[in-house]
């Protein structure tokens, strides 16, 4: 097993229920095992990412326990067994959802 | 208020739909629109700032622009009146690669004519255009108004660089207005292929030219469906009407308190009765006096009188926002508007007198109406008789049907 990513609350809806995702592959950048990850879920990649291609300015990726906002970005290298946490910043909810309620 | 579960909407009966920074409330009522169901919230925590009822070509569709502040904003729709919506893989409102622009939210869904029922748009922010032909299943970018060599010198107005305002022509598919924020008005005549800027006579107060080419920040546009080229339109400063399709206006703002202000809708049945909801200044931005008052017009602006029946006078420090108020098509028709307070009144008699609906919602960016199994879809068909002005107050709604 090469990588697991963590996924938040909001995203599961689109990875069928999982918290967390393993990729058996080798990875040389954090864009390279993205892309796999949306491949196999397309739903996460235009929530992790805009179409410029940049991760949206409210979403925060750890490689480990580092922000890549300060290891390069989608450029970040990836280690064999590396964790990759995504993250709602902390500028908004946990993504738990509400029942809707009939009121 | 009757609490209810959001299905069991039958043909004919109306729909208010509520979209708020925290998520989307619908409502429905029979044709009386004396008792309401609610439902919601959909979309907790999303904001909603465009809502649409597609009903044409035996439709029951809900379109719903979500806003995730984290995951970004996608249409999703509901074809059971709430009960559950899409939830597309790919975001279905995207610019093209070569762009070089990202969406940051949906500010408008509006359905094309009934003559083409498979096409709406959308406006987003940045300011463009999205058509689809398909009943909303594939959305592209309208590349004449994004190329436009204007498009680099618009600015963004307070709430960003968006197009807010899409008003289709129910007489011709291929012209349409739209307003950007600040861009103005542009006007397309060949389906969107080119535009040309149409703001002669609406002024810019804070541009050192008061009357520029473009570059106004026009707040709301409404046309009315019998008679194309007569238009209204509420700026940043400034009630204008236009009786050419929009390209000459002319200043109306005469009997109103304050020509400043976001929400403006028009009667369905009558061209010349306009309900607009001004507001102190572009400073304080409550409306004046702290009075909630609708202004009415039933001469195209030649005067206004305010309708206060059932709205608070005083200690009212309310503000309604640009797609904040609208009208439901039957007679007499239904006014609807929500405050940034999260409240939502409505009239059932034109504005005569109003009804506290719903309370203590989230802040109101958006109130649409529908009818269900209206095949028009909203776009009202010239009666064959004018239907005479109403006196406010003496039909029975309960007995009034479009």
């Amino acid at each position: 097993m090469s990588v697991v990513f963590r996924i938040p609350g909001y995203l599961r809806t689109f990875t069928e229920g999982q918290k967390q995702v393993a990729l058996d592959a080798q990875f040389r950048l954090l864009r390279d095992a993205l892309d796999s990850l949306a491949k196999k879920y397309p739903g996460v990649r235009d929530r992790v990412l805009t179409e410029t291609g940049e991760v949206r300015p409210h979403v925060n990726i750890f490689v480990g326990t580092e922000s890549v906002r300060y290891t390069g970005g989608l450029d970040t290298p990836i280690r064999e067994g590396e964790e990759i946490s995504i993250v709602p910043a902390v500028s908004g909810g946990s993504g738990h959802q509400l029942r809707t309620i009939s009121v | 208020m009757q609490f209810a579960p959001p299905l069991g909407v039958e043909d004919g009966n109306v729909l208010v739909l509520v979209g708020t920074t925290k998520g989307a409330f619908l409502l429905t009522s029979k044709a009386g629109r004396s008792r309401w169901q609610m439902s919601g919230p959909h979309f907790p925590g999303h904001a909603v700032y465009a809502l649409a009822f597609d009903s044409r070509h035996g439709r029951r569709r809900l379109w719903a622009a979500v806003q995730s502040m984290h995951f970004g904003a996608v249409l999703r729709s509901s074809d059971d009146f709430g009960r559950t919506w899409t939830q597309p893989q790919e975001a279905n409102v995207k610019f093209p690669s070569d762009a070089g622009v990202a969406l940051k939210q949906i500010w408008q869904i509006a359905l094309a004519p009934s003559d083409r029922p498979d096409t709406l748009y959308c406006g987003v922010e940045p300011a463009a255009l999205f058509e689809s032909n398909d009943g909303g299943e594939t959305w592209s970018l309208v590349r004449g108004l994004f190329d436009h060599p204007h498009r680099g010198r618009w600015e963004p107005g307070g709430g960003g660089l968006c197009l807010h305002t899409i008003v289709p022509d129910p007489s011709d598919s291929r012209r349409m207005l739209v307003a950007i924020s600040t861009g103005g008005v542009y006007r397309t005549e060949d389906g969107g292929r080119s535009w040309q800027p149409r703001n002669q006579g609406i002024r810019a107060e804070f541009l050192p030219e008061k009357y520029p080419e473009f570059g106004q920040c026009v707040h709301k546009i409404v046309r009315h469906p019998t008679r194309p080229k007569r238009l209204f339109l509420q700026n940043h400063f400034g009630l204008y009407r236009s009786d050419d399709g929009g390209d000459s206006w002319s200043d109306i703002a005469r009997g109103v308190p304050s020509d400043f202000g976001f929400a403006i809708a028009i009667h369905p049945h009558d061209p010349d009765t306009v309900y607009a909801l001004p507001l102190e200044s572009d400073e304080f931005r409550c409306v004046p006096e702290a009075k909630l008052r609708v202004y009415r017009t039933r001469n195209a602006g030649g005067a206004w009188e305010p309708l206060t029946r059932g709205l608070p006078q005083k200690n009212a420090f309310e503000a309604v926002l640009r797609d904040g108020m609208a009208a439901d098509s039957l007679q007499p028709a239904g006014i609807y508007f929500g405050t940034r307070s999260g409240k939502l009144y409505g009239s059932r008699n034109e504005g005569g007198s109003w009804q506290l609906i719903a309370d203590t919602l989230p802040p109101v960016v958006c109130v649409k109406t529908g009818i269900a199994g209206d095949a028009e879809g909203g776009n009202v068909k010239a009666p064959k008789k004018r239907a005479k002005k109403p006196r406010v107050g003496t039909r029975s709604p309960a007995r009034a049907r479009a």
